[in-house]
């Protein structure tokens, strides 16, 4: 319920998240199977604070394996799993649609989604992985630092931007689809392959805006593109055999996950998309 | 080197006091002064000469003399010298004009035109020497009502309450990154908040994970649009996070640290590859509305099991009030408001002295609004950008601020002499470089305590100036607007600020 402030209903202040959450042991009696090392939880009708609430809860009983069924739309599943003192890499199965900001913050777990996810897919993450049988909305993998993510189909705009490396964590994702402008804005470290498997014999990507402002990372294209799809500060280069063996590596795992044929997919195309100037801003300045 | 600008500075040296010692030399990283030899004497380069003074109070003789250079074009109001030597840059680079520190352009420091009230015979004054006198503030959000429990002598607090952090003065460190200013700057902060019982700010560059636990408490961590050093063990180590969507120094465009400063040190605290720029977007990427900010305000709560602030910065815009509301709305626990003359390690020129609005106006403005709509004690305010003096902080709390944000006066406590070339990486004061030939000339454990006797001194004015209200916790000056007057202010201004005249 809305709380008002008694003077003005229209400036009442409503509390989006975190009006009327209910306690979480509660929650965990009603909601929560454990087994062994497995859990499974009746996510139907928990706010989104609810959820991560039992989850934490469940993984706190030492449960690794996590089944959390009936989820419709609630945010940044699997976020509130930082145990600095006892982490154990947990696997956390979803079904159906979890919403947006799935995995951000992510850390070492593993999140598989039997549906299609929403947008902030792996914000920030910082390792771990995720794998959507499904597709995903807009900034997939912003910011993300470490980790995989696999999605099968389509992704929306700004996916992979900003995304970057460091020492021993080179983030991966992969796309079974295609994605909408801005793939790689300012990206700046880890590998992104889009395989183009939901276009047609020869069609080609639609995304615009493709690398603008890159400075890192690479990207590997299945399919066509034309020049003037790509951001002026990227450059699109034949494959070399390490790279063929990366995206060789990264197609069988793929199929692991989604099925399809690793071979027929590595026959097609590939480019390979790298930023021209690690710099790009560096000669704007008059000092 | 640019053809004919004019010098901007003059250097004069007492020959008869000179000893050839040669200090200036050593001392000017700009490469001003130099000896020749053979004729045992220093020349001066004065092209270079950015008027820092370092030469100047370190020469043993008092021998040095650097003042700003009057030889000037025509004299003309609209055409000034800064205009014309600008543009002659650009003429010949074709580049962005950049700059470091606060705007210095002639708006109204309407802090100057404030003036606090004491009392007088109908209510006494306290002396804070003998009486107590409370500083303590607390930041985040407040309960709506207070539920209490008298259960056999012992009270409750039955009201859930939301996670606040205690400062022993609402004075608090504000975001300069390591990256940005030196280690030992950076350090400095660190330690003198700590000392103190206050919070410093680590900007966008991350925490240094050898600093985390013994000042992790202290710590208020960003969460940028670059995200560097933002993860799970970062966003936990502090006291409260803060997204910072803008600056007052440059609101409304992102940042470069340029990859000659990223040395391995950096790199490893932010998080990237060494060498690379580091690339601060404009916008962060997943925030394009209020519900977004929230989206990223709850993603931060939940990374941090919720028990962490969160506070959103931003710049001090037009609608300032409206996009606070918002930002209270989307679950913000503390809303940072950066004025027009807060600083930067760079910032294009034309953005830093032209865009934004002065911090008292839009301070008066979020406070009234959030007031009105009843939602003023959903966050705390911290009031960022040109507080200089203790008055201006007290002045602050009175148009509604909960405590302010001080950088550059702390830069100016550790040695900063407002040069303005932050953006150079040749600071001769060893606070915006990474040059270890400069940056030892900070030490610490010296300008920690420069640092702590800073707080100090201003508390103690603090304390004062409330004492002479006849208040003894600051809390009750908080928005409490009957304690200012205005003086040589337009009708429109009085408004904004909400304040009556001096004399009313
Ligand atoms: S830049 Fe500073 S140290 Fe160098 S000559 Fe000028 S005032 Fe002296
Ligand atoms: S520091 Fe002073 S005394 Fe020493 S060389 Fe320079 S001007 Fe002469």
């Amino acid at each position: 319920m809305s709380r008002m402030n008694g003077m003005n209903v229209k400036f009442g202040y409503r509390d989006n998240f975190l009006g009327d959450i209910r306690p979480v042991d509660e929650l965990f009696a009603q909601n929560v199977i454990i087994e062994g090392n497995r859990g499974v939880i009746n996510a139907q009708g928990m706010r989104h604070k609810e959820i991560n609430d039992v989850l934490r809860e469940t993984a706190k009983k030492g449960v690794t394996d996590i089944t959390v069924n009936n989820v419709f739309g609630q945010r940044y599943i699997g976020t509130r799993l930082y145990f600095p003192q006892n982490h154990k890499p947990l696997t956390i199965e979803i079904n159906k649609f979890p919403g947006n900001d799935l995995g951000a913050f992510l850390n070492g777990h593993k999140i598989i989604v039997n549906g299609n996810a929403q947008d902030g897919v792996g914000n920030t993450m910082d390792d771990g992985e995720i794998i959507v049988h499904g597709r995903a909305g807009d900034v997939v993998a912003m910011s993300m630092r470490g980790g995989k993510i696999f999605i099968r189909d389509n992704v929306g705009y700004r996916t992979a931007i900003h995304m970057k490396e460091y020492r021993d964590k080179l983030p991966v994702l992969v796309i079974g689809g295609t994605a909408q402008d801005f793939l790689g804005e300012y990206m700046a470290g880890g590998i992104v392959i889009l395989l183009g498997l939901s276009l047609k014999n020869g069609e080609p990507h639609r995304a615009n805006y493709i690398g603008t402002g890159m400075h890192g990372g690479v990207i590997f294209l299945r399919g066509n593109v034309e020049q003037h799809q790509l951001g002026k500060e990227v450059g699109a280069r034949e494959l070399d055999d390490a790279d063929k063996k990366i995206v060789a590596k990264y197609v069988h795992e793929y199929c692991s996950h989604f099925g399809g044929n690793a071979e027929e997919i590595l026959s097609g195309r590939f480019i390979k998309l790298l930023p021209v100037s690690l710099r790009p801003y560096g000669k704007i300045y008059a000092y | 080197m640019y053809s004919y600008l004019l010098p901007e500075f003059m250097i004069e040296r007492l020959e008869n006091r000179c000893i050839r010692c040669r200090v200036c030399e050593r001392q000017c990283a700009n490469k001003v002064h130099e000896y020749d030899g053979e004729l045992d004497k220093l020349f001066s380069t004065e092209e270079n000469c950015v008027g820092c003074q370092r030469c100047v109070v370190l020469c043993p003789t008092n021998a040095l003399y650097v003042r700003p250079r009057v030889s000037d074009y025509r004299p003309n109001s609209s055409w000034t010298r800064d205009k014309m030597q600008n543009l002659k840059k650009q003429a010949e680079t074709g580049g962005v004009i950049l700059t470091g520190s606060g705007n210095d352009k002639p708006y109204r420091i309407y802090w100057d035109h404030l003036v606090l009230n004491a009392s007088q015979v109908t209510n006494p004054s306290i002396d804070p020497l003998r009486e107590p006198m409370e500083l303590k503030t607390f930041l985040g959000r407040k309960p709506d009502t207070l539920k209490i429990n008298f259960d056999e002598g012992e009270v409750k607090i039955e009201s859930e309450l939301h996670p606040n952090v205690p400062i022993n003065t609402p004075i608090v460190f504000s975001a300069m990154s390591y990256g940005a200013i030196s280690y030992q700057a950076y350090k400095s902060l660190a330690i003198a908040a700590k000392e103190f019982g206050t919070l410093f700010n680590t900007g966008e560059g991350g925490l240094p994970v050898h600093m985390r636990k013994e000042f992790g408490n202290n710590t208020i961590v960003q969460c940028a649009s670059g995200r560097f050093g933002v993860d799970p063990e970062y966003l936990n180590s502090a006291r409260i996070i803060e997204i910072k969507i803008g600056q007052g120094a440059k609101p409304g465009i992102g940042g470069h640290l340029p990859g000659e400063k990223v040395s391995d040190d950096i790199a490893q605290t932010r998080m990237i590859p060494r060498g690379t720029d580091a690339l601060s977007p404009a916008p962060q990427h997943d925030i394009y509305s209020i519900e977004d900010l929230s989206m990223l305000i709850y993603a931060l709560k939940e990374a941090t099991n919720y028990e962490k602030p969160v506070s959103v910065k931003i710049a001090a815009v037009h609608n300032v009030a409206a996009i606070a509301s918002g930002i209270v709305r989307a679950g913000a626990d503390i809303v940072a408001i950066d004025g027009l003359r807060g600083g930067t390690g760079a910032a294009p020129l034309a953005t830093r002295d032209n865009v934004g609005i002065p911090l008292e106006l839009a301070l008066a403005a979020v406070d009234k609004r959030l007031r009105q709509e009843g939602i003023r004690h959903k966050c705390s305010i911290l009031a960022a950008g040109g507080i200089r003096c203790s008055a201006d902080v007290i002045k602050a709390i009175a148009l509604g601020a909960d405590a302010v944000y001080v950088g550059t006066a702390a830069l100016v406590a550790m040695g900063c002499t407002l040069c303005h070339k932050c953006y150079t990486g040749k600071c001769n004061w060893g606070i915006c470089t990474q040059d270890p030939y400069l940056t030892k000339r900070l030490n610490p454990e010296i300008s920690s305590k420069k640092l702590i006797n800073l707080l100090k001194g201003w508390s103690h004015e603090i304390q004062e100036m409330l004492g002479g209200m006849g208040i003894n916790a600051i809390e009750s000056l908080r928005g409490n607007r009957e304690h200012l007057r205005g003086v040589g202010l337009e009708e429109w201004e009085l408004n904004v600020l909400g304040v009556k005249g001096a004399g009313e």
